[in-house]
């Protein structure tokens, strides 16, 4: 969720019953502005908390002039010092996937690799293999995966313009209400997918400038977002199940929206035994 | 070309290309980009005589021109607000703003704005200069006929300024084209605007020679008479009413320039077909009925009737209710719990939250309720629940529980009279063979007031619409949902459907679900409660201890800082769940409860072993909860770090997500927020069928032996015979019978 809309949106994604503390939000909205202004961001999302066991990480995103390219991502543990994350790359991301149980909250904590004992893994760093990877290492390729995997925005937000660049949609004046609530109204915001397999048909119809993203509706497995009409119908709320924690609101006919992740930084992959 | 170059340019700046542009037309204007294509080298046969329509908008071109060029930037012409001329337009008042658009030096800018006339009228190579936005005159034309074709570039044309139209070339050597001719090209719009396929396109050399009254050796208009008339046509085709939507393109461009106008944005360029859109928009909606709008928003409104009925007081009794109301209210102060757990980022917005204390409120002016908690709020697929956990009136209880065994009895009654069926046909012969196989035992799920049941619960969906009452749960519902793992739907009444089958609904499930969570996360500081003081029960109870517990009055609360630091000053206050799936062990095999406490017994029973179960009792530390793998079953925070003195002791449940529980000097609460689902690290295995049963016990009687060969019965034969010979030597020979019978 973009700083700026911090409060009033933490509003409304707190039917999931995860929010923040009133000395965290006050912390952020000082801190915020200013890592915006330290990094030169365009915009500074919140994007949310992973809670481990000793503490939680609150993560921040900056974008740039092209929203659609690689977010530079912040973590800190008090919302007040902020520390740049490196960007995620394949090797850490598959390494990642290895690994299994909460984070710890302590960033320099290092995970054994599966089969490796505690103690011969640090024998065999020397080695220059590294069988252990590192809580800040899980943290990036985490966020990555949620990102690409459930990182939302409503359609027509987002504007792709004919050099490629995509930027913020300034006649976005929100999903109407029935719009609101079908999945194939929301995007997600990352390279597209399914793009291409769509048939000619259904591209006759897609206007290159807003349709350029992959859409919910095909996600699978079928049924992993939920939506729901929150706060009397005022806020659409989706909730993804295949990472329990990220939620997004909308206020149908309005230009506020954003998506913030609560959880634990644990994917569900037993979704399709509980739907 | 006859004129001065001065002279024609405030004319020609009247109406950019009016005339003559075809295609992509309100665009023309916010599209006339920089790009005059450079008109260079360009000795043209001859400049067509360029109608100096003042004040007319683009040109009336079809709107197809639009959706081709608003992809290219390139379409843009410069010449996109092209003032009127001065004394002949009415818009030219515009035209004085119009210049805020465009610089209009004219010839001298780069991105000059001038009418395609000017040049026309001009005298070639009289305005060179590298960005001399040059142009052909017929390529007025072709420049908004191009649409797609804006890229194509004719080198010899090509200037310097071409180059920022990237690569478009939207001024084809065409002929000039007379003014008729374009009207007429327009009147065929499929003709004029094909999408660049196809011969003949207007871009291509040689087009125009195929049309009628297009002569390459037109010249320029000399005298104003065909000129009026060329812009009253103009004019007329542009305030032709479309057949589909009865608006015409003139009213339409006026409205949505006097909208830029108005409202001024930044950057209109960019955004000027969703402006046109707005304006149609706009247009049109004044149309409809406004009635379409409210019916969208229906179902928005019901919600804010319910949650408003929260708020309406029931005005019907007097100001002693009031009093009672506040002196002993089970109501609990749900907005102080709410401040305490906010502190650490835990809970509900605000407004839900007191939401939920008014329905709260209403549930109890209903039910006859003696102490009443908000639980927490469990997450569904379609709606979510809230939970209050609830405690009857004695009178109450006694009432529920008549009930329920009624409904019990009933059941029982039912279920003897298809014994006795199957006990008179068991006394039929020549029956199949019974089977074996005895269901285990229903374990009786524990009554209202003890152990899981010991709170009833109330759920709704949304703060205002009713609360429904959960019905108890029972021992084979709670092993079941050990076993699965639903997403609730929120519906009480779906059916889960898993594997082992949930004896129930949606309804038993959550309640299943409930009593779980709370046998393992129900905390509260040491001392707070203690046992009372009858000793003569205990042995009467199960191998569970005693169950009940009181309030301490003399409860000295504890630092904060010692309750985060240590997890023993935190006790259960709720009994923990056997695996039986009760909290008082019961042995299934006996009819009577005759359990002793503190004994492992094995009572072996006919088939089974069954072990008595023993829990931890109640107000154990919570320091001794088992964590799952290494994580330990709770994370202890303060909720601030920056300010001790007021800070909060949050405890968080890793064994099941979304339990909290705080303490704060006297005050302490629960509560559950989330899915309804324990954690576990490994991912969740369904329970494999259990293996298939043994149709028939194997024995001897049943189990095939080998036939015995020839020689065994042969030598049997001889033995048997020997044995009869020697009848002293019986045992010998029974003997060796024998073995030979067993080869």
């Amino acid at each position: 969720m973009d700083a700026a809309s911090l409060p009033g949106a933490l509003d409304l994604v707190a039917s999931g019953g995860a929010g923040l503390s009133p000395e965290k939000r006050a912390a952020l909205g000082a801190s915020l502005p200013l890592l915006q202004r330290d990094y030169r961001f365009e915009r500074v999302w919140f994007w949310g908390r992973i809670q481990g066991l000793r503490g939680a990480y609150y993560i921040a995103e900056g974008l740039g002039p092209d929203r659609a390219a690689p977010r530079s991502r912040l973590y800190s543990l008090n919302c007040v010092e902020w520390s740049l994350l490196p960007p995620a790359s394949e090797e850490m991301v598959a390494q990642a996937e290895k690994l299994k149980g909460r984070f710890q909250g302590d960033p320099s904590f290092e995970y054994e690799l599966a089969e490796i004992k505690a103690e011969d893994a640090e024998k065999l760093t020397e080695d220059g293999q590294e069988p252990v990877i590192k809580e800040e290492a899980r943290l990036v390729a985490t966020i990555e995966q949620i990102d690409k995997a459930v990182g939302i925005i409503p359609r027509g937000s987002f504007v792709k313009t004919p050099l490629g660049s995509v930027h913020e949609n300034r006649n976005f004046e929100g999903l109407s209400l029935t719009e609101a609530k079908k999945l194939s109204s929301y995007f997600h915001l990352t390279e597209p997918v399914n793009l291409k397999n769509k048939t000619l048909l259904e591209k006759a119809d897609l206007d290159p400038s807003t349709d350029f993203l992959d859409s919910l509706e095909h996600d699978i497995p079928k049924g992993s977002w939920t939506v729901q009409l929150e706060k009397g119908g005022v806020v659409v709320v989706l909730r993804s199940l295949l990472w329990l924690g990220l939620t997004f609101y909308h206020v149908p006919m309005t230009k506020q929206y954003g998506y913030v992740y609560f959880g634990t930084g644990e994917k569900n992959l037993d979704l399709p035994f509980m739907l | 070309m006859a004129e001065p170059p001065g002279e024609p340019r405030p004319e020609a700046r009247a109406g950019p290309a009016a005339g003559r542009d075809r295609g992509a037309q309100e665009q023309s204007w916010p599209e006339e980009g920089p790009e005059q294509p450079p008109y260079e080298g360009f000795e043209p046969e001859e400049v067509p005589p360029w109608p100096r329509q003042p004040g007319l908008g683009p040109a009336a071109y079809e709107y197809q021109g639009v959706r081709q060029a608003s992809g290219q930037p390139q379409e843009l012409r410069r010449s996109v607000y092209q003032p009127p001329a001065p004394s002949q337009d009415p818009y030219r008042a515009q035209d004085q703003r119009g210049s805020f658009y465009q610089p209009h030096a004219p010839g001298q800018a780069p991105y000059q704005s001038e009418t395609p006339e000017q040049y026309l009228c001009q005298p070639h190579g009289t305005e060179q200069g590298p960005y001399e936005p040059e142009v052909s005159e017929i390529a007025v034309s072709e420049r908004y006929a191009l649409g797609q074709d804006s890229y194509r570039t004719e080198e010899p044309r090509q200037s310097a300024y071409e180059s920022y139209a990237a690569g478009l070339d939207p001024y084809q050597t065409h002929e000039p084209r007379s003014v008729y001719e374009t009207y007429t090209l327009q009147e065929d719009p499929y003709q004029a605007y094909e999408p660049g396929h196809g011969p003949y396109q207007p871009h291509e050399p040689g087009y125009g020679l195929y049309q009628p009254g297009y002569s390459t050796y037109d010249e320029q208009v000399p005298d104003p008479n065909p000129r009026m008339l060329a812009m009253q046509n103009a004019k007329a085709y542009l305030l032709k009413s479309s057949t589909t939507s009865g608006l015409n393109l003139y009213d339409h461009l006026a409205n949505m320039l006097t909208k830029i106008l108005d409202e001024q944005p930044t950057n209109a360029v960019d955004i000027i077909e969703n402006i046109s859109k707005d304006v149609k928009w706009a247009q049109f909606r004044k149309k409809m009925d406004t009635l379409r709008d409210e019916h969208e928003i229906l179902p928005t409104f019901e919600v804010a009737e319910k949650r408003k009925a929260l708020f309406l007081k029931v005005h019907g009794e007097g100001d002693e209710e009031l009093e009672d109301e506040i002196a002993e209210t089970p109501l609990p102060n749900v907005m102080e719990t709410a401040f305490y757990f906010e502190q650490a980022g835990i809970g509900l917005s605000k407004d839900e939250t007191y939401h939920i204390l008014l329905a709260l409120k209403q549930l109890i002016s209903v039910q006859p309720i003696q102490t009443c908690r908000f639980w927490g709020k469990i997450l569904g697929l379609e709606m979510n629940y809230i939970i209050a956990e609830v405690q009857y009136n004695d009178r109450a209880e006694e009432e529920e529980a008549e009930d329920e065994e009624d409904n019990e009895e009933g059941g029982k009654a039912m279920s003897e009279d298809k014994g006795g069926d199957e006990d008179e046909e068991k006394q039929e012969d020549d029956e199949p063979p019974q089977s074996t196989y005895r269901p285990p035992p229903v374990i009786p799920k524990e009554d209202n007031g003890t152990g899981t049941n010991k709170y009833v619960y109330f759920v709704c969906n949304e703060p205002g619409k009713p609360w429904v009452k959960l019905p108890p749960v029972t021992p084979a519902q709670i092993v079941c949902a050990r076993k699965i793992k639903k997403f609730f739907t929120g519906r009480l009444d779906a059916p889960v459907v898993s594997f082992p089958p949930f004896p129930g609904n949606e309804a038993n499930y959550l309640r299943a679900q409930i009593a779980r969570i709370s046998a393992g996360t129900q905390i509260c500081p040491i001392g707070f409660y203690q046992f009372g003081e009858e000793e003569g029960d205990e042995e009467e109870e199960g191998g569970g201890g005693r169950d009940t517990y009181e309030e301490n009055p003399d409860f000295q609360p504890l630092s904060v800082v010692e309750m985060v630091d240590s997890l023993s000053t935190w006790v259960h206050h709720t009994q923990n769940i056997l695996k039986q799936g009760r909290c008082v062990w019961l042995n299934p095999f006996q009819k009577s409860e005759e359990e002793e406490e503190g004994e492992e017994e094995e009572k072996a029973e006919e088939t089974d072993e069954v072990q008595q179960e023993i829990g931890p009792p109640l107000l154990t530390p919570v320091s001794e909860d088992e964590g799952i793998q290494n994580v330990p079953a709770w994370t202890a925070q303060y909720s601030t770090n920056l300010v001790p003195q007021y800070a909060v002791a949050i405890l968080q449940s890793n064994r099941w997500p979304g339990a909290y529980a705080f303490a704060s000097g006297r005050r302490f609460d629960n509560i559950y927020l989330g899915w309804g689902h324990k954690y576990s690290p490994e991912n969740h295995t369904p329970s494999l069928p259990p293996p298939v049963q043994t149709e028939y016990p194997s024995g001897p009687e049943i189990t095939e032996t080998n036939d015995p060969t020839v020689e065994e019965e042969q030598a049997l034969k001889a033995a048997q015979e020997e044995a009869l010979a020697a009848a002293g030597e019986e045992e010998e020979e029974e003997e060796d019978e024998d073995e030979d019978e067993d080869d």
